[in-house]
């Protein structure tokens, strides 16, 4: 086959499975109820839309900051407990946003724990804000989604963080000064993959908007399916929401403009931190001890605390079946997500043009879509597979439906997107200049992806991984709904103590989910740090 | 390590072989009884286990919300593995009857041990717990002889103090829906209206918070199914929450069903109405019923004490049919009332 040809099949297959469940959404939305529409239209579209806007903006506006300048004040200052922090502040990626909040409601709501608790203390006609506002909601996103952030930012600050630093105090500016200067423009593109990543995390979320009853575009597909009972209307919703994140993902590529992030040299990274002296020092520590208590702390003592009353019932054996399921499908889908984040990667790498490209933006949209209504995607397309098979083979029964590849799918098209981010940062640091190098002393492209490729992207590669693993993990709806027989997981039993309302039994699962999920984000932390002490 | 080392190559056999192991489960063709369950499975695991014991046979299930699983009978059709739907609403029942996802069963058990009205006349659900859905007060700042109906909540005397669950959860809908059947559109709107005008807070996600929020004092009346009150009165018998059974001078409480009806593609259709006449039968009704703190639907069986102490009560007829029907009816009524 051609050189030409090749890098555009690749992608054409990789966006293939999101294709496929994009068509059967739309093609769902054919004959959609139009007096549906106009009630929608009436009340409800315009106050979703607000809502929506409202939280994606403010949880992203408040992950930013956070993860932001946490990752700043541990990669690039020294204070109290810095080394403690600079991994513990990921631990908040292992608690899913839903669980999040419904330690938060149950725990600070009027009924709550903590409000009876000062009541009792301050007498009966103490207020609080409640917890149950747009505030709340989006402080509980926020501290569920910067972690990401972080993660990013840190990764970025780790590699310029010191010279930024440098070139910072040779133009005679201070710390916070030399981070808004110089650091945080040289970080962009990490800081807005970020972003994206907490901004798409938001616009699919259901579990937690729906503990907060904070009615959003996602839950007004829900309503339109399971309380107007119209699939058709559902779809179309959720391909006008995609249309919004296209537009948005369009406006901030135009907005990046043409600037190119050559990243630095990687070789030279000196462990040169800005002591931050006495009170400033004490004030960073206070301040990362509040965000990771909040985010962390806090919640998993209250989740252990709810378990232990519970475990004596609900803990048996059966729960390593939950945790080894639940690991397995998320390593699974983990590697999946990589294998086609690389095939992508290099095909774009080849083949730089506006197939590939578009090509490579369809097949990582999933990760916008509320999981449910790619379900239905998957479902449906399937669906159509296996009425082939069995019009092939005159046989009968489901093939594909009902098994795990259903539920891959689903993992595939929903988080290619987070593996595809930092395999695509990766492939930014390679300088054609490098490759042309090794070429023309020789390299054969077996050489060229071991010595070169594989070294350089590893970083890339471990992020992609344990993201996708984290995040398969936390999923609820696509499991929910295309688990085959015996595959229930943590998640799933998550949903079915919340359904009923019995929260303190969701703890255990819970629990489950933040402890087992505390490996993967131990082995991403000891990376970073692996990797900074490396240089 | 190169790709196409020993181990490489082994390795890559493997991944090939991966799709074959994720498949078998699908092609391993014997003869388990399938559920599709509504009921969650803390409510259902123990019985079921028990059946498939006592039978000596497989029983699988999935548990997931009515209308998840039905869409996904739906898309499966006539190759669909469930040969049993349990639900928990009456309005879900109707809905995949009109879908024609259950199939008629003639049960002779099945007829005798469920009241007609619990039932479908072609036999195509049964009902098999019966849950109220009436008012909660604050044993300590409400005297019950002030309370009458449903509608009487929406008197200006509860401003400031009524609670109310989302009005997305389908249990709300169909108390709506039947509202709507019984008084019409207009005045089902205004009498929404006058409850949304009469909140203390924004509406819960769920029953139980909405409980744990009148025991608090933060609202003095709401709105529940009976079966969370059960919940928390077995764990805290002194929490100052108690029932109301709204509506006695006017049709009696609002009733909801859950229930189960054998699938019209069912491989297993004997097993599917074997199973079902086991959960109808007096001794397993008392626990089915009784594990979620529901009303038996065999007449011959008690409900569980803690259920039993609020007294017997006027019970509503369930219109099945027009609970389903009148549910996207209510769904946009409560979008105008800003029952949110």
């Amino acid at each position: 086959m051609s050189q030409r040809l090749t890098p555009a099949l690749v992608v054409i297959a990789v966006a293939l499975p999101m294709v496929a469940v994009l068509l059967t959404v739309l093609q769902g939305t054919v004959g959609a109820d139009t007096a549906l529409w106009t009630h929608l239209r009436e009340y409800v579209l315009a106050r979703v839309a607000w809502n929506t806007a409202v939280l994606v903006v403010g949880v992203v506006a408040v992950a930013m900051l956070l993860g932001t300048s946490l990752a700043w004040l541990t990669a690039a200052c020294e204070f109290p407990g810095r080394a403690f922090f600079s991994w513990a502040l990921l631990l908040p990626m292992a608690m899913p946003a839903y669980v999040l909040a419904f330690v938060a409601v149950a725990s600070l709501d009027y009924a709550g724990t903590v409000p009876v608790l000062l009541r009792g203390w301050f007498g009966a006609e103490l207020r609080l804000p409640p917890i149950r506002s747009t505030g709340g909601v989006i402080l509980v996103l926020a501290l569920a989604g910067y972690p990401y952030v972080y993660l990013m930012a840190r990764g970025a600050f780790l590699t310029h963080g010191a010279r930024a630093l440098e070139a910072a105090q040779s133009l005679g500016l201070g710390p916070w000064r030399g981070l808004f200067r110089v650091a945080v423009p040289l970080a962009r593109p990490w800081l807005a993959a970020g972003a994206a990543l907490v901004a798409m995390e938001t616009l699919a979320d259901f579990g937690a908007v729906s503990v907060f009853n904070y009615d959003t575009f996602t839950t007004a597909i829900y309503e339109a399916w399971f309380g107007l009972f119209s699939l058709e209307t559902a779809l179309g919703l959720a391909l006008l929401l995609l249309v919004f994140v296209a537009v948005a993902l369009a406006i901030e590529r135009i907005a990046r403009g043409r600037a190119r992030y050559a990243a630095a040299d990687s070789g030279s990274r000196s462990a040169l931190r800005l002591e931050l002296p006495g009170v400033r020092g004490q004030m960073a520590c206070v301040y990362a001890t509040i965000v990771f208590a909040l985010g962390f702390g806090l919640p998993a003592l209250a989740l252990g605390h709810w378990a232990w009353d519970v475990a004596a019932v609900d803990l048996d054996s059966r729960y390593f079946g939950y945790i080894l399921r639940t690991l397995g499908l998320a390593a699974i889908a983990a590697f999946l997500c990589l294998a086609l984040a690389l095939a992508l990667g290099y095909a774009v790498r080849l083949r730089d043009d506006w197939l590939t490209r578009s090509a490579a933006r369809v097949a990582t949209l999933g990760y916008a879509v509320p999981g449910a209504v790619l379900a239905v995607g998957v479902v449906g397309a399937l669906a159509t597979i296996d009425a082939g098979w069995r019009s092939l083979t005159g046989g009968e029964g489901l093939w594909l439906q009902g098994t795990v590849l259903a539920l891959l799918l689903g993992y595939v098209a929903r988080f290619l997107a987070v593996s595809h981010g930092p395999v695509q940062g990766g492939f930014a640091r390679i300088r054609p200049s490098l490759e042309e190098a090794a070429r023309g002393l020789g390299s054969t492209t077996r050489e060229l992806v071991y010595k070169l490729h594989v070294p350089l992207l590893g970083a890339g590669i471990g992020t992609a991984l344990l993201l996708v693993f984290v995040d398969v993990m936390k999923e609820m709806p696509i499991t929910l709904m295309t688990r085959p027989f015996g595959w229930d997981t943590l998640a799933v039993r998550v949903f079915e103590m919340t359904a009923e309302g019995e929260w303190q039994r969701a703890a255990l699962p819970s629990l489950a989910i933040v402890l087992a999920g505390l490996l993967p984000v131990a082995l991403l932390t000891w990376r970073m740090e692996h990797a900074a002490r490396a240089a | 390590m190169g790709f196409w080392s020993p181990l490489g190559r082994r390795l890559a056999v493997l991944l090939l072989m991966a799709p074959a192991w994720l498949i078998t489960p699908a092609l391993a063709a014997d003869q388990p009884l399938v559920i599709y369950s509504a009921r969650k499975y803390q409510l259902v695991e123990q019985l079921f286990a028990e059946y498939g014991k006592l039978r000596g046979i497989e029983l699988k299930f999935v548990t997931d919300d009515g209308a998840p699983l039905i869409q996904r009978l739906r898309a499966e059709g006539r190759n669909s593995p469930a040969d049993l739907l349990v639900t928990v609403d009456a309005g879900d029942l109707w809905r995949a009857t009109e879908a024609g996802l259950l199939a008629p069963v003639r049960s002779e058990a099945l007829e005798t041990a469920i009241p007609a009205h619990l039932r479908d006349p072609q036999g195509r659900w049964f009902g098999l717990a019966v849950r109220a859905r009436t008012i909660a007060y604050s044993t300590e700042r409400v005297r019950p002889q002030d309370l009458s109906s449903y509608a009487a909540l929406g008197d200006p005397r509860w401003k400031g103090k009524l609670c109310l669950r989302s009005g997305k959860h389908v249990y709300n809908q169909s108390l709506v829906a039947v509202m709507i059947a019984e008084r019409g559109e207009e005045e089902t709107e205004r009498l929404v209206q006058s409850w949304v005008a009469n909140l203390a807070t924004e509406p819960f996600s769920s029953d139980t918070l909405l409980l744990n929020a009148i025991a608090a004092g933060q609202c003095d009346v709401g709105i529940v199914n009976s079966y969370y009150l059960g919940r928390l009165q077995s764990d805290k018998p002194e929490i100052p929450v108690q029932l109301f059974w709204a509506d006695q001078q006017a049709g009696g409480t609002h009733v909801n069903i859950s229930g189960a009806g054998v699938t019209t593609h069912a491989r297993n259709r004997a097993e599917a109405i074997r199973f079902l006449e086991w959960l109808a039968s007096p001794a397993v009704q008392a626990r089915f019923a009784g594990a979620n703190f529901e009303y038996p639907v065999n007449p011959a069986v008690e409900p569980v004490p803690v259920v039993a102490a609020w007294g017997a009560f006027q019970q509503k007829l369930v219109p099945v049919g027009k609970v389903g029907e009148l549910q996207p009816a209510a769904v946009r009524l409560m979008d105008r009332a800003g029952w949110r």
